[in-house]
């Protein structure tokens, strides 16, 4: 059992490191000519007015509490899923009821008017 | 098993008792393995990019008319291999007032995002690289990796476009995560499993045609994951200026480059994975070494179907593609899981031929019905141009009774 976690550790730590050495050995091998037009902030020629961290709209906010109510309540679906084959009818119309729960997450949230892209 | 068989497990258990025979401890080789085969896996799936970005561009070329690359050796083969020499002797620009950390972090997780799916990917029967029980949530869980990435290089650039352009990019691929998430819930309910190889080997008749509707809904929704036409927002040229990578100069944009055609490569066998079958077909069972090949045969075709829709398809505008995603499909992800629990729990258990019937005629009916409510909300909502009535600079040279600028 953990030596299969102990695949995946490696693995990751791989796919970290393989990235990571080309972009080293890019930097050792590229020329280093920075200038200060060339560094400047690229917004098509225009120069920059205040700062780049700015505000944005709340809509993306919204989106991602609803990705997150959502995939949070789908996982909780994932050991019923699992045992699918197991349960009887009962179980499969438990299963139902929460998936009930999520469209009406769904359906609160429509009506609200959160999914308009304004 | 002889070589001609299954040769990479021969392979492998020559290595561990050649290991074993320098006087190396059993676990020591195991860790000795892993290293070499998580390497190999990895370093392969690097260079098999270099060969897909030449695929890509050279069936993008047939695709639109043109000849695509054709200079540097037969058929342009070697194009990338000289794209690569360029990028990698190219500056490193750091514009001022980056955030240093997230700014240099980024390439390398969005690449590494996507190489870490292909730990748990079985290539055959034999060949993979482990066997975890959680391998579907792996997929889930990197994939969520590249979104980080993502808001990373937009929230490090120092750049409105960038920062703007992340948050467009994450929106979208958070949206779409959510029936990706859902729709997988039908193969694990299916092989009772949610290792990889337990859905494979489940896959006698492929999954595609237990649930036809919700292979399409994850075909779309991992095309939208990677960022591709027609939902290639994220990187909308005429918008964003480029979007979360414009600030990216040398090989740090080159490695967001790698991970997008890596990308749709990996999701394309994750596709044939679940839903294909993975290595499953005639004969896997005497010669496991076949099922690698029908792995990569289906995959390329999942691939091509991939390239032909986004060298073929327009893009959508912001609002259209999260429409799409929240009321069409979100609502008809979970209506589908619903159907497939309650039709496939409801047959009698045995008959596969019936059972393959029921499911298929329920999707049938649930496309139909989807397809039905679709057309009648366009019929009550119809398009509405809202650059109908533009602001005029001079509204008295209008044409008599004219109210707006026709279209």
């Amino acid at each position: 059992m953990l030596h299969e976690w102990l695949y995946i550790g490696i693995f990751l730590t791989i796919a970290l490191a393989i990235p990571a050495i080309a972009l080293t050995i890019a930097g050792i091998l590229s020329p280093k000519k920075p200038n200060p037009i060339k560094n400047s902030t690229y917004e098509c020629g225009m120069e920059t007015v205040g700062v780049s961290w700015i505000q944005f709209k709340v809509q993306y906010y919204i989106y991602g509490l609803v990705f997150l109510v959502f995939d949070v309540e789908t996982v909780l679906l994932y050991p019923w899923a699992v045992a699918y084959n197991k349960v009887p009818l009962y179980g499969v119309l438990e299963g139902i009821l929460f998936v009930f729960i999520l469209a009406s997450g769904l359906i609160y949230v429509w009506r609200k008017g959160a999914l308009e892209w304004v | 098993m002889s070589f001609i068989q299954d040769p990479i497990p021969w392979v492998i258990h020559w290595l561990e008792t050649l290991l074993i025979g320098w006087g190396l401890s059993e676990s020591l080789t195991q860790v000795v393995l892993f290293v070499l085969g998580a390497g190999l896996i990895s370093v392969g799936a690097m260079f098999f990019t270099t060969m897909l970005i030449w695929a890509e561009r050279k069936i993008g070329g047939r695709f639109q008319d043109r000849l695509g690359p054709n200079r540097v050796g037969p058929w342009g083969i070697f194009q990338t291999f000289a794209d690569m020499l360029k990028i990698f002797t190219k500056e490193y620009i750091n514009p001022v007032g980056v955030d240093k950390v997230p700014f240099n972090l980024a390439p390398v997780l969005s690449v590494a995002a996507v190489l870490a799916i292909w730990s748990v990917i079985p290539f055959s029967q034999t060949v993979f690289g482990t066997d975890i029980s959680v391998g579907l949530l792996i997929i889930i869980a990197v994939g969520g990796l590249g979104e980080m990435a993502i808001i990373l290089a937009g929230f490090g650039s120092n750049n409105k476009y960038a920062l703007l352009g992340a948050f467009r990019a994450v929106a979208q691929l958070i949206s779409y995560e959510v029936p990706l998430v859902i729709v997988l819930l039908i193969p694990v309910m299916f092989s009772g499993s949610m290792g990889l190889n337990d859905i494979v080997a489940a896959q006698k008749i492929p999954f595609i045609i237990y649930a036809p509707v919700a292979c399409v809904i994850f075909f779309i929704c991992s095309i939208a994951e990677n960022g591709r036409a027609p939902f290639d927002l994220i990187e909308a040229d005429s918008e964003l200026v480029a979007g979360y990578n414009i600030e990216y100069s040398g090989l740090k944009f080159g490695m967001f480059f790698v991970a997008d055609f890596l990308h749709a490569f990996t999701s394309a066998i994750v596709f044939t994975t679940i839903f294909l079958g993975g290595w499953q077909g005639p004969g896997v069972e005497e010669m496991p070494v076949l099922g690698g090949f029908y792995l990569l045969l289906k995959t390329l075709v999942v691939y091509f179907m991939m390239l032909a829709i986004r060298f073929t398809v327009p893009r959508f505008r912001i609002d259209q593609m999260m429409a799409l995603n929240w009321k069409v499909l979100t609502p008809l992800s979970l209506v589908a899981v619903l159907v497939t629990a309650v039709v496939d729990k409801s047959i009698p258990q045995g008959n596969s031929l019936f059972r393959i019937a029921a499911l298929l005629v329920a999707n049938l009916i649930l496309w139909l019905v989807a397809d039905r409510m679709i057309t009648a909300f366009r019929k009550r909502h119809p398009v509405q141009v809202v650059s109908n009535k533009r602001p005029l600079a001079r509204p008295e040279r209008l044409p008599a009774g004219g109210e707006g600028i026709s279209q």
